[in-house]
């Protein structure tokens, strides 16, 4: 008797373990008032860099305050698809890119120039929804950031109305100031303050399909319902330089076809939030767990 | 006085005693940091050992931290597999009470102050602890290879099952020699860059920089050092084994050549990695680890063998069935050689085929993702040695009857599900995407948890015990106060 019992629970968590997730399973709508057509100035000047604090310098330049939105994202496309910059090919939106420089460095791969995916449309991550001749966002996805976009798809986006991707300077003096914090909003991490791996937030559900992003400027010290968020603006303003979503840089370094993420996400532990964390991935990747925001 | 006394005779005068003692402290340091991590940070367990214990956990700081706790752990180890080796090996009396002395002096130094600093504020007059202790633990090693010396006539073996040169020089002897050599050797690849730390050099883990095209001089000798230094301590807990199930024969003379070989090669390619050798590095270590393996894989065959003709020694015509049944009769002497071979499966396998399939399937996914196999993979690796020491312990001390089967079969089995789930969430994005993969990796999560869970209680236990027995007259420990591990090697 005790063996079946033994046997039934295992199978039991074997089940549950293979069982499908539903991606589309509602989630809750809360309008943060943060608006992500704002941008912050950034001055010229010294800050620190990196994990060790090196003094680097930019020229003064503005950054967007929350990531790109999936609604923006769908605004764009519609454009881009009526002046021909970007196609449908193979259930994917794909764009031109003038190619990198390849100089047959060990690992390194050649990005030709032509034409590159910018967002699948058929992975059922995808929160953009296309009817054969409009992009949407889909329902209560509207304020979220943009995600399931390559770098070609985030380069493609900002280079469009002529701005671009924030090197990895801009956007991590963006995030921590001219001091040596390491979170946008100060020395330590609590739960309210960014969306992460397990933090317990409105829009996560561990036991089925785990973390999902929250819409942008959500831990602005609003209260949603009965969830308290802390406000974690960086020092000049900008909501979700921690979490949320990983955003791509726009920096292409010699030798390497990899591009750089900043900022963790909703799939990673609080020590890939801190500013100076960089993750990297080849430029087609795509991920519900990046985004990207652009500068000018 | 007298009672405590003996009592600290036994722990730091004994061999069994001394592996208690360095086995209690990484079970200790084991159970509090590795409640700072993972699903225990997950359920806030990190928060309540923070402020509990009073740590100062800089942001920045982190991978210090780690690095120090790596270390503090890693030494503790050394001091086993070293206790272990004076215990077993013929040497002078001077040099093993010498070895013994600095090197437990310098284990508990690194590691008590080591932490101190890492994890309680960076007091510098720790870190300046740490070093000397970590000082103390090299010192140990040159006077271990001096003692090793295995051209000296007094090492000779006479006994002709046993690998060994025609002038009778034992070659086990010299597999253990190389080792320690190249050990040592090692340990300047860490400890040179660390000498610079703060001044030219800063700290940085391995994982965080592995798809950097350019790496400085010192960055790749931090990578070779930690790359070699787990593997040296894999290939002497190989050896120590063979000779503690004495391992001999026709397997043995083909095995320890093999063993000498690879040592030596595996090494040259590691320190390679900061010559003008360094694109072809990678070649030579798997040439070196080639040999190295496969010795391993004779001893496997040796004691699988002998464990089925022992089992079996009664019965005419032994079936499949029986054969296994005997193979499997003993844990604590079937565990180790299964730890290797499961092995493969967790550790070399997945570098193997990361190594084929890096450009094609891992360097397409995040460095993240990458970063998971990478860590996963040698976290587990050192997890499998830890295993072999405490089987090997557990005959040590003597367990018996239901006790033995109870003891080796829960270590086996509770870490192996707990290495299988850690291998299967290193794959997973080979079969399940980032959206669809939460069940599963709550399902892998757990089994982790509860193995490794549960190994630390099955361990808590005999700690516990063995914490009882020394209040006791006349424990278990008095019998162990002179036992050497050369009296106890199987026949």
């Amino acid at each position: 008797m005790k063996r079946i019992i033994l046997d039934l629970i295992l199978l039991i968590v074997l089940l549950t373990s293979c069982a499908p997730v539903d991606l589309n399973a509602p989630i809750p709508t809360f309008n943060t008032g943060v608006n992500p057509d704002s941008w912050a100035q950034i001055p010229a000047g010294e800050f620190y860099f990196g994990q060790h604090e090196d003094i680097e310098s930019t020229e003064a330049y503005e950054i967007m305050v929350t990531d790109v939105t999936v609604s923006q994202y769908a605004a764009f496309l519609n454009g881009a698809q009526s002046d021909g910059s970007v196609k449908i090919v193979d259930g994917e939106v794909v764009g031109y890119y003038p190619g990198d420089v390849f100089r047959g460095v060990k690992h390194e791969e050649q990005i030709k120039a032509g034409d590159w995916i910018f967002i699948p449309l058929e992975d059922p991550s995808q929160r953009i929804e296309f009817d054969g001749s409009t992009f949407t966002s889909q329902p209560s996805y509207e304020n979220h950031p943009m995600t399931m976009v390559s770098w070609f798809g985030a380069h493609g986006y900002c280079q469009y109305f002529d701005w671009r991707l924030p090197t990895e300077k801009e956007w991590e003096k963006a995030a921590r100031g001219s001091d040596t914090r390491p979170f946008p909003w100060g020395e330590e991490i609590q739960r309210e303050n960014a969306n992460f791996y397990a933090s317990r937030d409105p829009f996560e559900d561990m036991g089925s399909f785990g973390s999902r992003t929250s819409p942008v400027g959500f831990y602005n010290g609003q209260k949603y319902g009965n969830y308290q968020t802390l406000d974690s603006a960086s020092p000049y303003g900008l909501y979700d330089m921690a979490g949320n979503v990983w955003q791509w840089t726009g920096d292409v370094y010699e030798g390497m076809h990899l591009r750089f993420l900043r900022g963790g996400s909703k799939d990673t532990y609080d020590m890939d939030l801190r500013a100076w964390v960089r993750n990297n991935a080849t430029p087609t990747y795509v991920s519900p767990g990046v985004g990207f925001r652009c500068v000018r | 006085m007298q009672a405590l006394k003996n009592r600290l005779n036994y722990l730091f005068g004994s061999t069994k005693g001394l592996i208690l003692v360095a086995i209690a402290m990484v079970a200790i340091e084991t159970a509090v940091w590795g409640m700072l991590s993972g699903p225990m940070a997950e359920l806030g367990v990190r928060e309540v050992v923070v402020k509990a214990l009073g740590m100062d956990l800089v942001q920045a700081e982190r991978e210090g931290r780690i690095i120090i706790l790596y270390h503090s752990i890693a030494m503790a180890v050394v001091a086993i597999e070293t206790y272990m080796i004076t215990s077993l090996l013929k040497m002078k009396e001077f040099y093993k009470i010498a070895v013994r002395a600095l090197i437990t002096v310098g284990y508990i130094l690194a590691m008590v102050f080591g932490m101190g600093f890492a994890y309680f504020g960076h007091n510098w007059a720790l870190h300046g602890v740490y070093i000397f202790g970590l000082s103390l633990i090299f010192f140990a090693g040159v006077l271990l290879v001096i003692a090793l010396w295995p051209w000296n006539p007094e090492y000779h073996v006479t006994d002709k099952v046993y690998a060994s040169t025609k002038k009778g020089v034992d070659l086990e002897r010299v597999a253990i020699f190389a080792t320690a050599v190249t050990t040592v050797i090692s340990a300047l690849f860490g400890a040179i860059p660390g000498s610079y730390f703060g001044n030219g050099f800063e700290t940085f883990l391995a994982e965080n920089i592995i798809r950097y095209p350019e790496k400085t001089t010192m960055e790749y000798s931090v990578i070779g050092h930690l790359h070699i230094m787990l593997a040296l301590i894999a290939i002497m807990i190989t050896l120590i084994i063979g000779r503690w199930l004495n391992f001999k024969g026709i397997l043995h003379k083909t095995a320890m050549p093999l063993m000498i070989l690879g040592t030596i090669v595996l090494n040259l390619g590691v320190w390679g990695v900061v010559t003008p050798l360094e694109p072809i590095a990678h070649m030579i270590i798997y040439v070196g680890a080639t040999p190295s393996m496969f010795a391993a894989l004779l001893l496997l065959i040796w004691s699988w063998g002998k464990l089925i003709r022992e089992g079996t020694a009664n019965l005419e015509k032994p079936t499949f069935g029986q054969k296994i049944s005997a193979l499997i009769r003993d844990p604590l002497q079937f565990g180790p050689t299964w730890q290797m071979l499961f092995m493969n499966f967790t550790t070399s396998g997945i570098g193997i085929f990361m190594a084929i399939r890096l450009n094609e399937i891992f360097r397409v996914w995040p460095a993240r993702e990458e970063r998971i196999e990478l860590t996963g993979h040698w976290h587990v690796l050192s997890a499998i040695i830890a295993t072999i020491i405490l089987l090997y312990y557990g005959d040590m001390i003597g367990l018996k009857g239901k006790v033995r089967q109870w003891y080796g079969w829960g270590i086996i089995i509770l870490s192996d599900i707990a290495f299988a789930a850690v291998t299967v969430f290193e794959m997973k994005r080979l079969f399940i995407s980032e959206a669809e993969q939460q069940p599963l990796v709550n399902l892998l999560m757990y089994m982790m948890d509860f193995g490794l869970g549960m190994l630390l209680t099955l361990l808590a236990v005999v700690m516990v015990w063995r914490l009882i027995d020394l209040f006791k007259s006349k424990g278990r420990w008095i019998e162990e106060v002179d036992h050497e591990l050369s009296q106890e090697v199987m026949k």
